[in-house]
């Protein structure tokens, strides 16, 4: 017997095959990615009797081993990879108890690579109210194998489970369906050519369009040439198979199954009526919405205040507790700054993922699809695209990350891809200021001219959304299947153990896949800010004190007189200087250019960076938009903060991409920093040019 | 009377008597979309697509540029 045993969790999606590994490993498991691709790896280990262990691994959910998605390549590419580290020494297909004869198909079709497969019966506490009645030594006959009815609700069977997998070199290994019947001629003659393959396997081979690069190339050169059927042939005879193994089903479900419809009792008529009603439908899912996007900018309001406040306060203390020197400066205002812009993030992150896992859970999310998928077809997005969409007005981190459940990659990445145009809530602070400056108090029919822009720029960012997914469909050509079949799974209470798990595993993969990034990128920001070449920087506090010497300045606006210095001559005032050419024709002064740069770590640094050039002590705002209000463009010599400037910077903000934790997510996302180098260009060009043409019109 | 699957109204039943199985995917099916099996349609989204079925006890939805491809026979007016 091998010390570990391993075994692949395989199932249909909404069986609650996730649960079953959540009951296997607890929180011994870990979620990385597939070489190369962006199907998540769930692994994990579980404790079986008598000292073995099984390496437990969670394919992603799959209809047939006939694979149409990149999720679904992965399953078929293990199962006929004897030389993958992660074959399975036994396959444990979970199925759910209310819709087996679909479930076997699956179930049929692994059978039939003679790989050793348990049934697991899932959600075994439905069978009462559903009036199922099941004769489990019959179906064991009949399916040739062992059966464990379980039920992970209510944490029954599993140890059963368990005793099957320690067992599995018991399980009978013969094939369940002989699908060479379909067309004998054709299968003759491929089992003459293969003498020593199993016919169903390179069936599989030649019907599938998956890449083997890992099996052996000789045998796969060989069977191109039985590739000679046509595709409308080969698809014929892949619903001849279909039929083939219904039949099968059909025949042992006859003898081992029984259901009482009578004493069936069904919750979903009864939901649905409601739910996707043509009226009430959206109407609830709006109020669902509303309640969402009030948690992640509301609620989480109050941790995030808590964790600014802790980092900041942490901070002070290195400062004041570590001996002075560049050393401490790097932890105290590089890296605990970074860190805290990582934490920061994460009750947004675990608020929409807590919402987001029971709206999947209760399946509740197959029905906004439902209702969703024709309005956002037309600008190549799926149904499930609105949360994201919607989510993003919050923040487009936790909302990138929650376009995972898109199964079309072309429309995933296009939600990916426009997700960031959506007014976030760090444009607000930047928004608000310059609105106040610029936008006149006067109303217009009773609604203030200030709050009809704040709504015109959200409106500005969603239309960007939209015509740019419209855009990006006629342009990508990625090619991704286009039909749309979604299963409206039963209603189900959510199970709070696979809730948490979702929210801790998601808040995990942002902090370790996007932290690492948004860390490095803050310390880089932090050095250029407190470091400068030359004399000017250098002696920026003797520079001061012979300007400001006889002036009789308090000592705390000599201290900000000398940080504005500093931050003048540091490398990214430099910075700000050299860009000034290029903006002046937006209408911003390198100040501006400085404050732009700096916020490219998080927009809502635009203010507190503008507080320091202006030599503000604090950011308090009516401080600062005084100042602002006082400066003069060096051009024109009117002030600089104008109608026209104010709404050139407006736009800016609205269409620049000035977020690097945004950028450090969708790298992590796609898998490539093609996608978010890409954004950074396009959406910066785009907002450099409205920007730009909006200051020239209305100068 | 054989009619295409978009044409049913909501709570009609039928039995599918023809796929054309080049035009729609092999996921349907797979699901139990298959000659012989019992349908009905549960409900319709706005300007009736997609179509939320009931097929042989699997409850999915399809736009109705699919359900073009699947010919029925209604039981039930």
């Amino acid at each position: 017997m091998p010390k570990q045993i391993n075994v692949a969790l395989i199932g249909n999606p909404n069986t609650g095959k996730t649960s079953v590994f959540n009951a296997l490993t607890g929180l011994n498991q870990k979620v990385g990615n597939y070489p190369g691709i962006t199907v998540e790896k769930k692994e994990g280990v579980c404790k079986l009797p008598r000292g073995v262990k099984a390496h437990i691994i969670d394919l992603p959910g799959t209809y047939s081993l006939n694979a149409s998605s990149l999720d679904e390549n992965v399953v078929i590419e293990l199962l006929l990879n004897k030389k993958d580290k992660d074959f399975p020494d036994v396959a444990v297909v979970v199925s759910d108890v209310e819709n087996l004869k679909r479930n076997l198909l699956l179930y049929t079709q692994i059978k039939d690579l003679e790989i050793p497969t348990i049934l697991a019966i899932n959600m075994s506490d439905r069978m009462k109210y559903k009036g199922i009645k099941l004769d489990i030594p019959l179906l064991e006959k009949e399916l040739k194998t062992k059966i464990a009815l379980i039920s992970t609700r209510k944490n029954k069977g599993i140890d059963q489970l368990k005793e099957l997998i320690l067992n599995f070199k018991e399980l009978s290994i013969l094939p369940c369906v002989n699908s060479s019947e379909i067309d004998t001629n054709y299968f003759d003659g491929l089992q003459k050519t293969f003498p020593n393959q199993l016919l169903y396997k390179l069936w599989l081979v030649i019907t599938q369009d998956v890449n083997f690069g890992k099996t052996d190339r000789n045998e796969i050169d060989a069977i191109n040439s039985f590739k000679t059927k046509g595709k409308a042939d080969l698809k014929r005879l892949q619903q001849k198979e279909t039929i083939k193994r219904y039949q099968f089903i059909n025949n042992a479900l006859k003898k081992g199954q029984t259901i009482d419809l009578k004493s069936a009792k069904d919750l979903r008529i009864k939901l649905d009526r409601i739910l996707t009603h043509k009226v009430w439908g959206y109407l609830i899912f709006f109020v669902i919405l509303l309640t969402i996007f009030q948690a992640i900018y509301d609620w989480s309001s109050v941790p995030m205040d808590f964790i600014d406040t802790v980092f900041a306060s942490l901070s002070e203390w290195t400062k004041n507790s570590l001996p002075q020197g560049a050393f401490t400066n790097l932890i105290a205002e590089g890296i605990i700054p970074g860190l805290g812009g990582i934490v920061i993030f994460i009750p947004q992150i675990a608020f929409l993922f807590l919402f987001i896992a029971v709206l999947e859970e209760s399946g509740y999310m197959s029905r906004v699809v439902f209702l969703m998928d024709r309005i956002m077809r037309r600008f190549g997005l799926s149904g499930k695209s609105i949360v994201p969409l919607i989510s993003g007005t919050a923040c487009a981190i936790p909302a990138i990350m929650a376009t995972r459940n898109i199964e079309s990659w072309k429309e995933r990445l296009i939600t990916i891809l426009v997700t960031p145009f959506t007014t976030c809530s760090a444009r607000l602070p930047v928004y608000l200021i310059i609105i106040s400056l610029v936008i006149p108090k006067g109303r217009f029919i009773g609604l203030s001219y200030q709050a009809l822009t704040l709504m015109l720029l959200y409106l500005i960012g969603f239309g960007a959304a939209i015509f740019s997914a419209w855009l990006l469909n006629k342009i990508l050509k990625i090619k991704s299947k286009t039909f749309f079949v979604v299963e409206m799974p039963n209603y189900k209470l959510p199970l709070f153990k696979n809730v948490a798990l979702t929210v801790i595993e998601k808040t995990k993969s942002f902090i370790f896949g996007a932290g690492k990034i948004i860390l490095a990128i803050s310390i880089v920001l932090w050095f250029l800010a407190s470091y400068g070449p030359g004399d000017e920087f250098n002696n920026a506090e003797d520079i001061v004190n012979t300007e400001y010497g006889l002036q009789n300045l308090s000592a705390d606006e000599l201290q900000q007189k000398i940080a504005s210095h500093k931050l003048e001559h540091s490398f990214i005032g430099i910075a700000g200087h050299a860009i000034e050419p290029a903006i002046s024709p937006l209408g911003y002064d390198w100040k501006i250019g400085i404050a732009l740069v700096s916020s490219f770590a998080a927009r809502e640094v635009f203010v507190g960076t503008l507080a320091t050039i202006y030599s503000v002590g604090n950011d308090e705002e009516e401080t600062i938009k005084n100042r602002m209000a006082g400066e003069v463009n060096p051009i024109t010599g009117g002030p600089l903060f104008n109608f026209a400037s104010g709404i050139s910077l407006l736009l800016f903000y609205a269409f620049a991409m000035q977020c690097m934790s945004t950028l450090a997510i969708v790298k992590r996302e796609t898998n490539s920093w093609k996608w978010p180098m890409l954004q950074l260009t396009i959406m910066t060009a785009f907002a450099y040019v409205v920007a730009l043409i909006a200051f020239q019109i209305l100068k | 009377m054989q009619v295409t699957l978009a044409d049913i109204k909501r709570g009609q039943q039928g039995i599918i008597t023809d796929v054309s199985s080049i035009h729609i995917p092999l996921k349907l099916l797979e699901m139990g979309c298959l000659p012989g099996n019992l349908v009905e349609l549960v409900q319709v989204a706005p300007f009736a697509d997609p179509m939320y079925l009931n097929i042989n006890g699997t409850h999915l939805a399809i736009r109705k540029e699919t359900a073009i491809h699947i010919l029925i026979d209604i039981t039930n007016a």
